[in-house]
């Protein structure tokens, strides 16, 4: 026996490996399968898509657009030459409660954040607090790195450089008397952004740090000046600095400048009349771009969004027609062969 | 004494050594001196320094080249010049897209993976190197003098080496002693060349004649030769001796490197060559290395690939180039300036951006699907390999895939070329039955026995019946019947045990023996024959006993004994002991060598060897002769050659020679022997040389033994005879006979003994002087035998003629002294020896001929039956006659009963040119009224060489060929393939040949085989596959898109040459059917994949440009962009391309039909390409757009965006994956877990591992993130559904109402085994409708087509039975039984009744006459048409009305040889198979000598 095999040492292995004969399921495309399948798969799908539309429609958004391309436009005015330091009001009613917290947004069109280059154009290792890379950042920020002087950029980069710079104040028109609705701007970054990716040289005052360096060129105030009023929120971890370095995917883009979720307006923003005042410095219109601000709740799935909801309903339908044309197909080419 | 030698010989060869440095290099030989003069003066004086040494390296690589070198290498592949341009690309700050070094991971992973492919495989090779070099052998060392062990590395050209028995020789070695008495060394080639049959070597001549032991310090010769070569068969040169004397080396003097020596104890030789210079090192090369079919359109879509790559940048940047062209002067805030600070034009930065977007869209072009074909291809090998089924258990040997990247090319094979001998058949040689001296004995209880076995195969493997040759079982006699009884028995208990199985693996495995099965060995002798050869042997004895001549012995009796005598030593088969294995029997009753010299001859033959005693025997006077040249000392002080010569010349001047031999006793004892005949083995070159042997056994006239000088035969009553082996004139193909020239030991006449094929022999046959009684009888025999060599050939035998010659001594004299100077020429030797043999095989005297079955292998009529359900087409390309191939060809089910067989014999270009128009008429005629008007329209309108025959069915696209294929068989002799090859006729011979549904060409040489083989792959563009088993398919088997080897009885030199060797031809079948099949069809179905995926993905980006102003931004994490092909979606896939079964192995081979799915590259077409990529484009809008949409006008950015996009795309491609995978193993779902989580996990870890790194991506956190995102699984789930749903669905659709076969047959698989089989069984008929690819589309049956034939063979004048006088029999009854006595009248009335063929007598040389010019074909075909017209009406009718009733015949006869006389064959098939035949071929074939002749004359 032993002999045998030392024999046939050629004989290969018999399994079911080796032998491709391993134990398979073979789905079959049947009819008698596919056909009911398309159905459940239809009937879950619209029933999601029914869901997601309802919970949709009842988000509220409010977009206003304050570019001041028309002659009407309450910041027509700011979009001169030469204007600086102009504030425009943006006046605007509520009809209904806006309910639960509501965000506030401001909003830019045709503003290319994924350009390749622009994105490319910051230094990491500046933005982490690394004191060398204040002196000498990275090469990759080009063409911010220096100033004609010379003199290193801090935070280098053309994202950094290009920050937006528009300050909103919400008013409440009640009466005649304007009540400021506080915008709070605490945590509208990522929670990893502001405790981890990004942070302060660890020299106080933070300002000591930024010596002999220069503030990007278009930037009306220092880094570490950008909040006079809490001096947490300065340097690298400005709230608006980090939600304006979390590039925007696409080109029209809104980001998040504030929650309005305190006192009164915890519960929402009630109807009534409100004027916002704009601090008008960013220009967009030399790119034909567009400003705009928006104020919306959130569901559990997020902003306002029909589309997903729909497009459950429309796969769910035509799951379900395409199961009844396989159907009528089926009846008809089928049945009479098989008989 | 020895010191003395060799001194001066020391001095001499320096000397030599110096003149020869004086010369300017010669670089036609090799010189070689022995080391041991050299050993002082090491290296620089040494002659043979600059010969390579014996250590072999096959290493590629050393540590040190092996990166550059590889580097080297896989740049020379162009996808990796390419990646790794693109990975440099990234490098220039202006355009790049990635990190770089991250850029440079996949091109560095791919390089890498092969290099440490390279690199194993080198480490292989080195492993074996060493093991290799370091291997001992005796090499002479002159300070100890003797033989002390070194390492096989060690040894240099010029050594001596000792060699002791089943050692392996390292080098080339000139064999200079051996301890065997006869000077022989044995050695087994099996390394080699496979053959297990022992080989013998000689002693070089100068040191045949030293009796003590070689002394290499005595030795003062230098060796020339030739410089190193690969012939194995080829050795030549000479060594010269300190006198000056010249031997010639040959290549039986060297033993080459590998073989192993067997038999002898011990052996000395010179190292020739050394290492690397072997023999075998020179013949090894490396795996053989062709591009597949698929992968030949797959390049074609890798440069589609390139193409979209391109326009996709174009695109890209045109569009880049007006985005920024719109902002003017005015930039906007995100446009960075360039380092420099300064703005770029658009136009510039456009064209940087196309470079940018070639790295972006890089994945486009799939980097990693060379790799992984490559994989895939090795896991297929494996599991081809790994099969039971394809695993032969008697010969312990199973597939070889020799080639390892062209599996898939065997699912889309359309023509199979196929050998005869040895591939369809055994190979088996089986000795059937036999003529003497013009009297047939038929072998009854023989062709029983082996009817016996074959019945127990079948028992065995349930396999029918082979059917068709099978001889006649009546007239037995009582005798033979107890005899069968008997070993039928004998064998049935043998079978018990393990039956023929077990014989063979017993043959084979223990090597003992070459082609002996017991069905080989046991013969059972006819009586008849068993009765005269006793008798004749008996009165040989008594005339001996009372010194009567030998020459009283009734011719009839003296030609049978000599019958046998030719067929015992006519051979090269070598005599060896069972007992002990490989042991050669050493019985010597004198010693003798071979005449090689002169003086040899001399000394036997002058006479003064005739006056010392005409009583005194040869073997005393020899033996005195030989002791006076013995004696150490005397080294080859002997005179030399020319001087010798002129010595004869003087010698028979004056006594002439002419004085006769008086009648020398046989060398006879008869007590030397204790071993009986039955135990002893033979040791065959070719198989029917053993059967021939074994057959004369049979009758007691056995082989005992076989020395280089002297041949000895066991005959009844009469004992063991000598026969002084003179010559040895070795088979050839050209000559196509061998001849051994011996003195006869009762006559002492010189002898030939000549056998070969019956057409070689035949025209040497001494034409009969009419005059006397016994030149009668000679013509009487000769034209017998002819007879029954139809007959045996009808019946599907191999035929060998047997003839003698007696010579004179003059003649001899004569002719050996041309002869010798033909062995001893240097140049030109094999010409010379040629032309010799010729001289001496001239007016033969036939003594007989023989029969022998090659019997066909197992399921081989099955595996035939299948591959053509399967759409083959199989051509048999044989060199065997004409009537054998036909009829092994009906047996094996190539031509079908049912089939007309168009035979196409001629004589010239120009009957040739006019034999395949006529065919062409012909089947055309027959496509007319077979097929519809409409399709008989397109015929007309198409009518060109190649477009003739549009196809009818429309499965069969343009891919495939376009012909249909009618029911007719093709046959074809070499000489009119010869003409059909020529270019200005084979495009008609195409056009004939691919009509029909299988072709025969018979007598074809390997160089037409191949040169069919090319012709129809060039020509037809189709997938060829060629299968053969000997050196003479290896051409062809070389020329053929797959190459198949039969690893069978014929040596190896076919599975070299292969790129997969079988061992038994049927698995041919699962190889194909199944294998192939699957093989295709897996990858096929990956490569499209892989495009699909890569665009599909690619195109996310793409759509992405129009969102980003097209400046290459990617919203796709570059790592995931790049890892994306390499590891998250690269094992799924690898898996289905392994392990992905379409069908079932069973269902496969029970519908062959499937098979046409690869023929027709349906997986794969050129189309699917594009509608891959159609719904690559589609689903990568999908997997875009509901994240955009999803996510419109939100505070996304942009790798929180992305990541959800890639995250789909993977998704989508794995359930793609599973839509296209047909069977579901847990190493499927395994893996496509596997992918999802490794995915998750390399994302998880990457946006948690590094805050700051990354630039500029920078994606921390995000997964993590997305995980806590409802929206993230609300789009995971709609989105895969959305993308996939069209394909789906579409599968759905059309798996469900209009499956292909394909997808029929998987749905057969599901069904339970019962249930399947049944199915199977009863749908084969209408499977066969259904799914074959050519629906049956001409039945000879039907009644309609016959009258449509009627009429349209009379519509087309020229069609083939008007042309010349046609010849109608009714066969029924016309052959006669075998018998003896009827069998002799049965051909000759076949003979009369053939009216033209009475003054054409097949052997005589000078009735046919070829016309003296060329006529133009066309007047004689008027000429014919006119004479014959009213005679081929009325048998065309005649034929037509019959052939109903000879049910289902059909014959056609095309025929057309120059001078008129026709040449007709019919086959007639009735209803037992049995095939019957009237052959006037042969005249044909035997005037094709004479026509030569006879234009030679008139020339």
């Amino acid at each position: 026996m032993v002999k045998e095999e030392q024999e046939l040492a050629n004989r290969p292995d018999n399994t079911a490996f080796t032998q491709q004969r391993l134990p398979a399921w073979q789905p079959m495309l049947s009819a008698g399968i596919v056909i009911p399948g398309f159905v459940l798969i239809g009937l879950a799908f619209i029933g999601i898509g029914v869901a997601l539309f309802v919970t949709s429609r009842s988000i509220q958004v409010l977009e206003l657009d304050y570019t001041g391309v028309g002659q009407n436009s309450p910041c027509y005015k700011c979009t001169y030459p030469n204007v600086s330091n102009c504030v425009c009001d943006l006046d605007f009613s509520i009809d209904s409660l806006f309910k639960g917290t509501v965000f506030f947004y401001y909003g830019l069109s045709n503003y290319f954040q994924n350009f390749r280059k622009y994105g490319v154009s910051k230094d990491d290792v500046q933005l982490s607090g690394d004191l060398t890379n204040f002196k000498s950042p990275s090469d990759t920020c080009s063409p911010y790195v220096y100033d004609s002087n010379n003199q290193p950029i801090v935070p280098c980069g053309s994202i950094a450089n290009s920050m937006f710079n528009d300050t909103f104040q919400l008013f409440q028109k009640i009466n005649g008397t304007k009540t400021l609705v506080p915008f709070d701007g605490k945590g509208i970054a990522w929670w990893t952004d502001y405790n981890i990716k990004y942070r302060n040289p660890s020299v106080t005052p933070l300002k000591n740090a930024f010596n002999s360096t220069v503030k990007p060129i278009f930037w009306s105030k220092p880094a570490y000046d950008l909040d006079i009023s809490d001096p947490a929120n300065n340097g690298f971890i400005n709230q608006n600095f980090l939600v304006w370095m979390r590039r925007a995917a696409l080109p029209n883009f809104r980001k998040l400048y504030g929650r309005i979720d305190e006192g009164v307006y915890a519960q929402g923003l009630p109807a009534g009349n409100y004027s916002l005042a704009i601090a008008y410095n960013y220009p967009v219109l030399s790119f034909d771009g567009r400003k705009k601000v928006v104020f919306s709740n959130v569901s559990w799935m997020g902003g306002k969004n029909e589309f997903l909801g729909i497009a459950y309903l429309v796969i769910g339908s035509l799951c379900i027609l395409m199961s009844i044309v396989m159907l009528i197909v089926y009846a008809k080419f089928k049945f009479p062969e098989e008989d | 004494m020895a010191r003395e030698s060799e001194e001066p010989g020391m001095a001499k060869a320096s000397k030599v050594k110096r003149q020869r440095k004086k010369k300017p290099k010669e670089n036609k030989t090799r010189t070689v001196h022995a080391n041991l003069l050299y050993d002082n003066a090491k290296g620089e004086e040494n002659p043979n320094r600059n010969y390579a040494n014996n250590k072999i390296k096959t290493t590629k690589y050393t540590v040190l080249s092996f990166l550059p070198k590889n580097l080297f290498e896989q740049f020379h592949r162009f996808a990796n010049v390419y990646f790794v341009f693109i990975a440099l690309l990234n490098f220039v700050p202006v355009v790049n897209a990635f990190q770089p070094e991250l850029a440079l991971a996949p091109v560095v992973f791919i390089l890498s993976v092969t290099a440490i492919k390279d690199l194993w495989e080198d480490y292989r090779r080195h492993r074996s190197d060493q093991e290799i070099n370091h291997m001992d052998c005796l090499v002479y060392n002159r300070a100890e003098r003797r033989y002390t062990e070194r390492y096989w590395k060690e040894v240099r050209v010029g050594d001596f080496i000792r060699l002791r028995c089943n050692e392996i020789l390292p080098a080339d070695v000139l064999l200079l002693s051996s301890s065997d008495p006869d000077r022989l060394c044995h050695i087994e080639t099996a390394t080699l060349d496979g053959e297990t049959n022992l080989k013998q070597r000689q002693v070089v001549r100068s040191f045949f004649d030293l009796d003590c032991d070689f002394d290499p310090l005595k030795y003062n010769g230098i060796i020339e030769c030739e410089k190193p070569n690969n012939d194995l068969n080829r050795f030549r040169g000479y060594i010269i001796h300190r006198s000056g004397r010249r031997d010639a080396l040959y290549k039986e003097n060297l033993l080459l490197r590998g073989c192993t020596i067997r038999n002898t104890e011990e052996a000395v030789g010179i190292v020739i060559y050394a290492g690397h210079e072997t023999k075998a090192m020179l013949n090894n090369n490396g795996p053989r290395y062709k591009r597949s079919k698929l992968e030949r359109q797959m390049n074609v879509d890798v440069f589609w690939c390139v193409i979209i790559l391109l326009v996709m940048c174009l695109f890209a940047a045109v569009g880049h180039g007006l985005w920024m062209f719109q902002y003017g002067d005015k930039r906007p805030v995100f446009d960075v300036l360039s380092p420099e600070g300064t703005d770029l034009s658009p136009i510039m930065s456009a064209i940087y951006l196309f470079l940018t977007m070639i790295i972006v869209f890089q994945v486009l072009i799939p980097i990693s699907l060379f790799v992984s074909i490559e994989i895939v291809k090795i896991c297929q090998v494996y599991f081809i390999h790994q099969d039971m089924d394809l695993y032969d258990e008697e010969t312990d040997s199973h597939l070889q895939c020799r080639a390892l990247n062209i599996t898939e090319d065997l699912g889309q094979m359309q023509y199979i070329f196929s050998d005869k001998t040895g591939t369809l058949t055994e190979n088996k040689m089986v000795f059937r039955r036999c003529t003497v001296a013009g009297v047939e004995y038929s072998h009854d209880a023989n062709a029983r026995r082996l009817a016996m076995y074959q019945e127990m195969d079948s028992e065995e493997e349930d396999c029918t019946s082979h059917g068709g040759t099978l001889p006649r079982r009546d007239s037995v006699t009582s005798h033979q019947s107890a005899r069968v009884v008997l070993r039928s028995q004998s064998t049935k208990s043998h079978r018990r045990t393990g039956s023929r199985a077990e014989a063979k693996r017993a043959s084979i495995l223990s090597k003992h023996t070459a082609f002996s099965s017991p069905m080989e060995k046991d013969i059972t002798p006819d009586p008849q024959l068993l009765d005269k050869v006793n008798e004749c042997s008996s009165q040989m004895d008594f005339m001996r006993f009372h010194n009567q001549p030998m020459s009283q012995l009734p011719s009839d009796l003296a030609d049978i004994i000599d019958f046998f005598i030719a067929l015992t030593i006519c051979n090269t088969v070598v005599v060896s002991s069972p007992n002990q294995p490989r042991q050669k029997v050493r019985m010597r009753f004198e010693l003798k060598s071979p005449v090689k010299t002169i003086e040899d001859f001399i000394k036997r033959f002058t006479p003064s060897r005739l006056t010392s005693g005409s009583n005194s025997s040869s073997s005393s006077s020899l033996i005195t002769n030989r002791s006076s040249n013995r004696g150490c000392s005397s080294l080859l002080s002997s005179p030399s050659a020319e001087s010798t010569l002129t010595k004869l010349d003087e010698e028979q001047s004056p006594q002439g020679m002419e004085h006769s031999f008086g009648p020398v006793p046989p060398c006879y004892n008869g007590n030397a022997w204790n071993l009986e005949d039955g135990e002893l083995r033979y040791e065959a070159e070719s198989p029917d040389e053993a059967a021939l042997v074994y057959a004369a056994r049979a009758y007691k006239c056995s082989l005992v033994g076989r020395l280089p000088d002297q041949v000895t035969v066991e005959l009844p009553h009469l004992g063991k005879l000598s026969f002084e082996l003179l010559h040895t004139l070795c088979f050839d193909s050209t000559r196509k006979r061998m001849s051994v020239v011996v003195r006869h030991p009762l006559t002492d006449q010189i002898t030939v003994y000549t056998k070969g094929a019956d057409s070689a022999i035949m025209d040497l046959i001494r034409p009969p002087d009419t005059g006397s009684s016994k030149g009668k009888r000679q013509k009487k025999i000769v034209s017998r035998t002819q007879n029954y060599l139809n007959l045996y050939a009808a019946d599907g035998l191999r035929t060998l003629c047997i003839a003698k010659k007696i010579l004179s001594k003059e003649q001899y004299a004569c002719w050996l002294q041309r002869h010798l100077q033909a062995e001893t020429a240097i140049q030109g030797r094999e010409e010379l020896l040629f032309d010799s043999a010729l001289r001496l095989e001239t007016n033969l005297q036939l003594l007989g001929a023989t029969g022998i079955e090659d019997r066909l292998q197992d399921g081989v009529p099955e595996t035939i039956a299948s591959l053509r359900k399967a759409g083959l087409q199989i051509w048999v390309l044989t060199g065997d006659k004409q009537e054998t191939a036909v009829n092994i060809a009906y047996a094996c089910k190539l031509l079908d009963p049912e089939e007309e067989i168009l035979t196409l014999n001629a004589d010239s270009q120009e009957a040739c040119a006019l034999l395949l128009e006529e065919s062409l008429h012909y089947i055309q005629a027959k496509f007319l009224c077979s097929s519809t008007d409409q399709a008989a329209k397109a015929f007309h309108s198409n009518f060109a060489p190649f477009e003739i025959y549009p196809s009818s069915s429309p499965s069969s696209s343009s891919h495939t060929t376009p012909f249909t294929v009618l029911q007719l068989g093709l046959v074809i002799d070499g000489r009119t393939l010869a003409y059909a090859l020529d270019k200005s006729l084979e495009d008609k011979f195409l056009a004939v040949a691919r009509s029909c549904r299988s072709v025969l060409c018979c007598r074809s040489t390997p160089l037409q085989k191949s040169m069919v083989v090319k012709l129809v792959r060039n020509k037809l563009k189709v997938m060829t596959l060629a299968i053969g088993d000997g050196a003479n398919d290896v051409s062809m088997i070389q020329v053929a898109d797959v190459g198949v080897g039969i690893s069978g009885q014929e040596g190896m030199q076919a599975v070299m040459a292969s790129d997969f060797a079988l061992p038994r031809f049927r698995y041919l079948q699962k190889l194909l059917l199944v294998h192939g099949h699957w093989c295709y069809s897996r990858l096929a179905n990956m490569i499209l994949y892989f495009f699909y995926k890569n665009a599909m993905f690619v195109a996310l980006i793409f759509w992405y440009q129009f969102y980003c102003g097209f400046s290459g931004s990617a919203m796709i994490d570059q790592w995931y962009l790049i890892f994306f092909n390499l590891m998250f979606s690269a094992f799924p896939q690898l898996i289905t391309g392994t392990l992905d079964k379409d069908v079932s192995a069973e269902t496969l081979q029970q519908l062959p039909q499937l098979y046409v799915n690869g023929q027709n590259s349906e997986e794969y077409k050129p189309y699917m390409f594009w509608m891959n990529m159609i719904d690559a484009f589609y689903q990568s809008l999908v997997c875009f757009f509901i994240p955009y949409f999803a996510y419109a006008d939100s505070d996304v950015d942009l790798f929180t965006w992305g990541t959800p996009i890639t995250t789909l795309a993977l998704l989508t491609i794995l359930v793609h994956l599973g839509i296209e995978t047909k069977t579901w193993t847990w190493m499927n779902w395994l893996s496509i877990a596997f992918s999802t989580a490794l995915f998750f996990t390399v994302a998880l870890c990457y946006n948690a591992s590094c805050p700051t790194c990354y630039t500029p991506s920078n994606p921390y956190w995000t997964m993590q993130r997305l995980l806590q995102d409802p929206l993230f699984y609300l789009l995971c789930v709609i989105t895969p559904v959305a993308a996939l749903l069209p394909r789906y669905f579409y599968r759905a659709c059309q798996g469900t109402l209009f499956p292909t076969p394909v997808q029929v047959g998987r749905q057969l698989d599901k069904l339970p085994t019962e249930t399947r089989r049944n199915i199977l069984s009863l749908r084969r008929v209408k499977a066969g409708s259904a799914l074959s690819p050519k629906p049956p589309f001409l039945s000879l049956s039907k009644p309609s087509p016959k009258g449509c034939n009627k009429k349209d063979l009379r519509s087309f004048p020229s069609s083939e039975t008007s042309q010349g006088p046609a010849l109608q029999m009714d066969e029924q009854g016309q052959r006669s039984p075998l018998g003896p006595a009827d069998s002799n009248k049965g051909p000759l009335d076949l003979y009369a009744i053939v009216p033209t063929e009475k003054d054409t007598l097949p052997y005589t040389k000078d009735t046919p006459k070829l016309p003296e010019e060329p006529r133009p074909p066309s007047t004689k075909d008027s000429e014919c048409l006119g004479k014959t017209l009213e005679a081929s009406d009325v048998s065309l009718s005649g034929w037509i009305t019959s052939t109903p009733l000879l049910s289902q015949t059909g014959s056609v006869q095309l025929n057309l040889p120059p001078a008129g006389d026709s040449q007709c064959v019919k086959y007639t098939r009735n209803s037992d198979q049995r095939l019957k035949s009237d052959h006037s071929i042969h005249p044909a074939q035997r005037t094709e000598q004479g026509a030569e002749q006879s234009l030679h004359t008139t020339l």
